[in-house]
């Protein structure tokens, strides 16, 4: 039990790291969007996805609808429900419901392409040791960011800022390298988001018609059959 | 207001975390729906970086340098850190080089 822990542990620890440095311009974004430093660290610790943050803190800077919220982190963060769909099939048999609701708390992407690179079947102690310490990685990265966000140098805090566009486009091109649809799909989606930024649609309205319309119309065009979808 | 924005947001991540954790059992038959939730991520992550991120400095060049090397970082599989803190270092040092030509 405590080995399987301490395993989960030793590979999440780089995860953390990573995460420290994403959340820490979510930080600055976040309190010069107008949130506290202990909303912005609560916001971290309670919902740990950077996307959905992102696109999430877009929607209160803007005044968006509660509607609004709800849609926007539905459609940005549906791949959780894939990656919880596929979690499930991997999970020991003797993890318990109860088990399953801490468990799914911090799937995150990194988290579960770690999970699923796992040798065996994931055991309970395993898969908490593996969140524990990117989700204080996240949080405090954000709590620090935050509060040093607003003492450090502009040029760094505008240097800071496109750390979560660089993750962004960290997990798209390798994907869009290996497969067609994929470079399509994001192309596509480029495209159509310049056309509706230009529109001067609220951020989270655009997201959500680009991502419905285009992965739609990718799923239509280009199915995927069924050893890829992950 | 912002931390009923807050609640909402952690409340609907964590249900569409639990719900297919707990409830569903067996795989997606539906190869539309598989195929949708699989382009899903790097639609929605791609609309969100573009164009977005040419705003998201002091000056558009900068950011240009940024999308430029996490492009090339990224093509080469540097990994998520790696490719951020390119980035990061970019927008950085182009926006201290700009004065200097004026």
């Amino acid at each position: 039990m405590k080995k399987e822990f301490v395993r989960g542990l030793r590979d999440g620890a780089p995860i953390m790291a990573g995460y420290f440095a994403v959340s820490f311009s979510f930080g600055i974004l976040a309190v010069q969007g107008g949130l506290s430093v202990l909303q912005a660290a609560l916001t971290s610790l309670t919902n740990v996805t950077s996307a959905g943050q992102f696109a999430g803190l877009q929607i209160i800077v803007a005044g968006g609808t509660i509607l609004e919220m709800i849609l926007t982190q539905l459609i940005i963060n549906l791949r959780y429900a894939l990656m919880s769909l596929s979690l499930s099939q991997k999970l020991d048999e003797g993890v318990t419901f109860w088990q399953r609701l801490v468990i799914a708390f911090a799937n995150t992407d990194e988290i579960f392409a770690v999970a699923m690179s796992h040798a065996g079947s994931l055991k309970f102690p395993y898969m908490v040791g593996l969140q524990i310490l990117p989700i204080f990685g996240w949080t405090a990265g954000t709590a620090l960011g935050a509060a040093a966000g607003n003492i450090l140098p502009a040029a760094l805090t505008s240097a800071l800022g496109v750390a979560l566009y660089g993750m962004f486009i960290a997990v798209v091109v390798p994907a869009a390298r290996r497969a067609r649809p994929v470079l399509a799909a994001a192309l596509l989606a480029i495209a159509v988001s310049c056309v509706l930024d230009v529109l001067n649609l609220s951020a989270g309205v655009s997201i959500i018609i680009c991502t419905v319309a285009v992965s739609a119309l990718m799923a239509v065009l280009h199915p995927v059959e069924e050893g890829d979808a992950q | 207001m912002t931390w009923c924005y807050i609640a909402v947001m952690a409340i609907v991540t964590y249900l569409i975390r639990a719900l297919p954790l707990t409830l569903i059992h067996g795989k997606i038959q539906n190869k539309w729906i598989r195929s949708f939730l699989y382009y899903v991520p790097y639609v929605c992550l791609s609309a969100m970086t573009f164009p977005a991120i040419f705003t998201a400095t002091q000056s558009v060049w900068s950011a240009v340098a940024g999308v430029v090397v996490a492009l090339v970082l990224a093509y080469f599989d540097r990994g998520l850190v790696v490719v951020a803190a390119g980035a990061c270092a970019a927008v950085f040092v182009v926006e201290h080089l700009m004065p200097l030509f004026g």
